[in-house]
């Protein structure tokens, strides 16, 4: 049997799987942060604690109403989704006109308050939640679970989907042209900041789909997000800030960099992202997809 | 104000007893020093907090408090510098004569060294090094409920008496995970195991299933979790994803608490092999206590080491009781060594020189879903592990003062 840098290439390919199934999460989750920057200008810190709602929301609809994983699927986004909405239009909303800074502050704020919550009410230690689609395949090099197999699929889709919505629809062309000149697309006749508002209750949504995604694989738990959320601000930024391919390519990218580190020397794998973000930042300082402005 | 009445009785009793008693400041001040919002806050937190203050009231109700008695708590937010802080702060300003839980570690050495330092107690129930009672002993600290060689004796011992006898290491990157996999190891070759392999995961980890891959391709019959909390139980989730343990591997998690257990649910945690040093449902004494301890902490049953805080303190107001002074640490914790424990939650123990109480131990097995009669209803009773195999060897512990002695 050859080796390739001392691993057989079948546990090569199942690390490199393994990688693309987690770069899954950071692309779904970059993904909702890049199109809330792109769009609203709002670095939005809250983005892990909606993540954690996503997952707390699938135990709860469970939990109180009897409806399961596939339901939640579909319902627990469009429920944080509304939560953000909410939020957008009684906080952040009032917060466009002055500094970046200020959004920053606010949400992460926000995120504290929401975990704290959560934390009083449920404990530290997380919750259960069981796998829909358990059991697997053996794919020679590796066993693939069904459901990472599901998690990667609907991922790509969501990202891709989102991706043509803003780049190749016409309300995706309303929604940049906001970005450039809001005062002069209002003279059009659009409600500029209904869209914004919409915009952050879709980003929101990508979250806690993310969120439910997660809920039968990790813990169930208050600082599921606050755990992810640093990873994921180091892929939005190598990606370049409110990039939408940037942040899905890198994504995806820097999974599959971070299962190579986990065979070769596991205990950087942590520090790997943010070594290549400050690489990044040095080469290209808008980010890899990012244009400078 | 539920305090209220055995306050009167404290202050009543202290006028019955004034003569001889110095108590510092007039008080015997619990400061219970834990997590109160991280990670560990569900096995320590105010569970801990609830059964320091019933020690307290079922103490007082049998035999008249020595002196009016309080309890104060803190969040050392598992960082040793804070806990450093706040344990100055309550030696040196508050008043406080002991200091008692004091989960994660770092923070539980920490403490120990100001405890010795300012001459007072620390009776710590939840952290795990064994070194508390090996090198960094000292004579005013008690290491109560567990330790890391316990875990890694019994656990290890166990499995790999039934048959798994090659084992390889999930270890959480830090010095608790270091320790943990260096005294199960030691345990396993001790019995004619091999160690095949192992990976460091950085902590805390959220993804495990590439260290789980390596741990399978290893071919292993046993693969040890040498880390604890959230990443113990993303470790078995992905593992019963991966379908580990159906493809005919085991897994040991050397750190389980009931906790964690009920954050996995049954379907998941079922087979899984640990060993701990209490569990609720023993005898009708624990369940009694469980029973209270429900009622006032949202349903939930207490964990071992807050069952260990309860006995803890017990202990230490019959010490200081009998001393009639609570001054001098060194003292209070030599009384404590000197009495055989008794209580209705951990029954009866005695104290070694090095500071290490001594109990049974045991191997518990998570029950299958439909053996369970509902939450909470955990744990099958696989082995005792005898009290006097259960702890370390006094002297292979390095502990100074054994040394001495």
């Amino acid at each position: 049997m050859f080796e390739l840098l001392g691993i057989p290439p079948q546990a090569l390919f199942g690390q490199l799987l393994l990688g693309l199934i987690n770069g899954a999460f950071y692309a779904l989750l970059s993904l909702g942060l890049a199109v809330i920057f792109g769009m609203l200008n709002v670095i939005n810190f809250t983005h892990g604690a909606q993540y954690m709602m996503g997952a707390f929301t699938a135990y709860m609809l469970l939990q109180y109403l009897g409806i399961g994983y596939w339901g939640a699927l579909i319902l627990a986004p469009i429920i944080v989704g509304i939560f953000g909405i909410i939020l957008e239009r009684l906080l952040l909303s009032r917060l466009y006109h002055i500094d970046h800074l200020y959004g920053l502050l606010l949400t992460f704020g926000l995120a504290l308050i929401i975990e704290g919550i959560f934390r009083q009410q449920y404990g530290s230690s997380g919750l259960p939640y069981t796998n829909p689609i358990p059991g697997g395949t053996n794919l020679g090099f590796m066993f693939l679970p069904w459901y990472r197999a599901w998690v990667v699929v609907l991922s790509l889709v969501v990202c891709l989907a989102t991706w043509f919505m803003i780049e190749k629809t016409k309300l995706g062309s309303y929604l940049r042209a906001a970005t450039e000149n809001p005062t002069l697309v209002r003279a059009f006749g659009i409600n500029v900041p209904r869209m914004m508002t919409l915009t952050y209750g879709f980003g929101v949504a990508l979250a806690a789909l993310a969120g439910v995604l997660a809920a039968p694989i990790y813990s169930v738990n208050p600082v599921m997000g606050a755990n992810l959320i640093i990873v994921v601000f180091a892929v939005v930024v190598i990606g370049g800030m409110g990039s939408i391919m940037g942040s899905i390519i890198t994504g995806f990218g820097l999974g599959i960099i971070e299962g190579l580190t986990k065979v070769f020397y596991p205990e950087a794998s942590s520090t790997v992202i943010f070594i290549i973000m400050a690489i990044v930042l040095m080469i290209r300082p808008a980010g890899l997809f990012g244009t400078p402005r | 104000m539920k305090l209220k009445p055995f306050l009167l009785a404290a202050s009543a009793s202290v006028l019955a007893t004034a003569a001889h008693a110095e108590f510092t400041g007039g008080v015997i001040k619990i400061g219970v020093l834990n997590d109160q919002s991280g990670v560990y806050a569900d096995l320590s937190g105010q569970g801990s907090v609830w059964a320091a203050k019933k020690a307290v009231e079922d103490y007082c109700k049998e035999n008249q408090c020595p002196a009016k008695i309080e309890v104060i708590f803190a969040d050392h937010q598992n960082k040793p510098d804070i806990g450093s802080n706040i344990a100055r702060q309550w030696y040196d300003v508050d008043g406080v004569d002991v200091i008692v839980d004091v989960p994660t570690s770092s923070v539980a050495l920490a403490v120990n060294n100001i405890t010795k330092e300012k001459n007072k107690v620390h009776l710590n129930s939840t952290g795990g090094t064994s070194d508390l009672t090996g090198k960094a002993c000292t004579p005013n600290t008690i290491h109560w409920t567990y330790d890391t060689w316990a875990l890694a004796n019994g656990t290890g011992t166990a499995l790999v008496k039934t048959g798994g006898d090659t084992w390889f290491f999930l270890t959480a990157d830090y010095a608790f995970g270091h320790a943990l996999e260096r005294d199960t190891a030691a345990a396993v070759e001790k019995n004619g195991g091999k160690v095949l392999g192992k990976v460091r995961h950085p902590f805390p980890g959220q993804d495990f299933s590439s260290f789980l891959l390596q741990a399978q391709s290893s071919g292993a019959k046993v693969i040890g979790l040498a880390n604890a909390g959230g990443d113990t139980i993303n470790s078995v989730k992905q593992a019963a994803e991966f379908g580990i343990v159906q493809g005919g591997q085991n897994l040991a998690a050397l750190l389980m608490f009931i906790t964690d257990v009920h954050a996995l649910g049954l379907q998941t945690a079922q087979g899984l092999v640990f060993t701990e040093a209490w569990y609720w449902d023993m005898n009708d004494q624990t369940r009694a206590f469980a029973e209270e301890f429900a009622a006032a902490n949202n349903g939930a049953k207490p964990s071992m080491t807050q069952a260990g805080v309860y006995s803890a303190v017990i202990h230490y107001l019959k010490a200081v009781h009998e001393l009639g002074s609570d001054a001098d640490g060194a003292k209070v914790v030599e009384k404590m060594k000197s009495m055989p424990t008794e209580d209705r939650v951990f029954g009866k123990g005695h104290i070694r020189a090095d500071g290490r109480k001594i109990h049974d131990m045991y191997l518990f097995e998570v029950k299958k879903p439909e053996e369970s009669k509902g939450p909470w209803d955990y744990y099958k009773l696989r082995a005792v592990i005898p009290a006097d195999q259960a702890f370390r060897p006094i002297e292979e512990g390095e502990c100074p003062l054994v040394k001495k002695g």
